[in-house]
């Protein structure tokens, strides 16, 4: 972490704040701080907040407010901003069917990392998986705190294929796809939940700063509770986070 | 009410507005016209909103039958449009009536048209925008782009309008090679000053692999220090320089965050100039400062307001002599 966070355009009409240049739950504690803290005030010219690993970036509309008096509000709410953001976190349940059709590198995952796939299993759905950040395509979640006893190498060669749903792990990191795509990903598992649903009054279910958890569930409960999903009747568990 | 029944859907025709802005958090791209000065001046032209939901034409325009009376006006890339086979001016406002035809002709110069309607598109309205999102299949018509016998709707207003054009002087040109602005950063300090000045001085060739979400450049390789960074904010505008040292500029579909180096990102006015270059076209960077980008972007609200005071009164005549009809344009001057 830097010890001042630097303040840098990017462009006209938005401001990058940079906390560090590194991935770790204290930087991102600081990025998530200040995200919190521009919401709560609502400052009139703010357009939008893109938070990061390490960063957030302010999008501005500089004939409302001057790029001066942006940095200026920023460089003062440094100061005092603390963690108050993350009183709030909640943690989301993410039911996941395991191996077979839907996680066809299963197999392979337990025997590079030279363990069972009930093991691989078991060490993917403990932790509480902090959601860093949303990017790189709509409602897809950067999650930390992967154990790395399950850290397995992406595909030498990508699917042209992967299904909306798809659970999978590239190197330390582990992700769920949120839209049929391309992908390189060790494909372990499938949720039945739409992490992105355009005919959703809400389309995007993760949020950044809160906590995710896989549940395992049987290949029957995959394709009931895909059904409620069709049916608009099943809702994700929620609870809040205990710090 | 139902305005155009597509007969030809041109070569990649959707509808757009200013963009979907607050969700970009969850990993949602703003798109929006490629081109906004064009967009804004559209609506302006017919007294809509600046933010009305119009069409976006890339390259080729479509062919419209309409369903309505109404009006309309085309601005954007040079391509010449033709009411009922008739050749009716750019940058204007064009009277439609119910069974007209709307047809495009070949490219002159620029790469993407905007032909806004009085009143605004009707489309699908998610996460704040109409805006289409071709690769999330959302917003505008069913979240993709026009097809055959679509059937455009626009918002019912009591359809009267006043017929001008932009006049000639501050219709914009779209050279096949022009400068941008842009301001260095935010990851400038990955690069050595010999590699800075190598970008400020070269120029870059569009190449065929360009789209709403980026335009790939052909040209000098730049070099960084270090070109994966950890992913972070990405805007449109950005020139992002991956490992094969050929700069990308993201458009207005591009992703919401990026894991390379940023050299530069342009200055908002000169990205709209550029959303008008074509494979092949080239450009050149130049560096201005934040104070400088904004002067610009005050100035270009001027020349809005200043284009929409002194538009031309115009009128359409279908005129009958020795018993041959003739279609004309009246400039009131």
């Amino acid at each position: 972490m830097y010890e001042k966070p630097k303040i840098l355009p990017e462009g006209d009409k938005a401001v990058l704040v940079e906390f560090g240049n590194e991935i770790s739950e204290e930087c991102n504690d600081k990025v998530m701080a200040l995200y919190g803290f521009l919401k709560e005030k609502n400052i009139k010219g703010i357009i939008s907040l893109v938070p990061t690993y390490r960063s957030l970036l302010i999008k501005y509309e500089p004939l409302t407010i001057p790029y001066k008096e942006i940095t200026s509000k920023i460089e003062n709410m440094l100061s005092s901003i603390d963690k108050s953001s993350y009183k709030n976190a909640k943690v989301i349940e993410i039911p996941v069917v395991y191996g077979d059709e839907f996680g066809p590198d299963l197999e392979f995952v337990a025997s590079y990392n030279k363990l069972t796939p009930e093991e691989v299993i078991e060490i993917h759905t403990k932790p509480l998986y902090r959601i860093y950040m949303l990017g790189f395509t709509m409602g897809f979640a950067y999650l930390g705190g992967m154990s790395e006893k399950i850290a397995t190498p992406r595909l030498e060669r990508p699917r042209e294929k992967i299904p909306a749903g798809s659970v999978g792990i590239a190197d330390k990191q582990t992700g769920i796809y949120p839209i049929e795509s391309p992908g390189g990903w060790r494909l372990i598992g499938q949720t039945p939940v739409k992490i992105y649903d355009p005919k959703n009054e809400r389309p995007i279910l993760l949020e950044a700063g809160n906590y995710l958890k896989f549940v395992r569930i049987a290949k029957e409960e995959f394709y009931k509770i895909r059904e409620e999903v069709n049916n608009g009747k099943f809702n994700v568990k929620t609870y809040d986070y205990a710090n | 009410m139902e305005v155009f029944k597509v007969l030809n859907p041109g070569l990649f025709t959707t509808i757009q507005d200013m963009g979907r802005y607050g969700y970009e958090h969850q990993g949602v791209p703003t798109s929006g016209a490629a081109d906004e000065f064009s967009f804004k001046i559209a609506n302006i032209l017919l007294e809509n909103p600046e933010n009305c939901p119009a069409l976006e034409i890339t390259m080729m325009g479509p062919h419209l039958e309409a369903l309505n009376k109404t009006f309309i006006s085309v601005t954007g890339a040079q391509i010449p449009v033709y009411l009922n086979g008739n050749l009716v001016p750019n940058w204007s406002v064009i009277p439609v009536k119910k069974g007209d035809t709307i047809t495009f002709g070949q490219l002159k110069s620029g790469c993407r048209a905007y032909l806004a309607v009085k009143g605004g598109f009707e489309g699908d309205f998610k996460m704040g925008s109409f805006s289409t999102y071709t690769r999330g299949n959302i917003g505008g018509y069913m979240g993709r782009r026009l097809l055959k016998d679509d059937i455009l709707k626009a918002k019912e207003t009591n359809i009267e309008c006043k017929l001008v054009k932009v006049r000639d002087e501050y219709i914009p040109k779209y050279p096949s090679f022009m400068e941008v602005r842009v301001i260095l950063g935010p990851q400038d300090d990955y690069f050595e000053k010999e590699m800075i000045d190598k970008f400020l001085s070269s120029e870059y060739t569009i190449s065929k692999d360009s789209d709403r979400m980026g335009l790939r450049l052909e040209g000098p390789e730049i070099k960084a220090k270090k070109h994966d960074i950890i992913t972070d904010g990405l805007v449109p505008g950005a020139v992002q320089v991956p490992a094969n040292g050929k700069p990308i500029v993201m458009l207005k579909d591009a992703q919401t965050t990026g894991g390379y180096v940023k050299i530069a990102t342009l200055i908002s006015p000169d990205l709209d100039r550029l959303a008008q270059l074509k494979p092949g076209d080239r450009i050149k960077f130049k560096a201005v400062t934040v104070e400088e980008a904004h002067k610009i972007l005050a100035q270009t609200e001027e020349k809005i307001r200043i284009i929409k005071e002194t538009a031309v009164p115009l009128n359409y005549y279908n005129i009958k002599v020795k018993g041959k009809e003739y279609f004309s344009i009246v400039e009131v001057l």
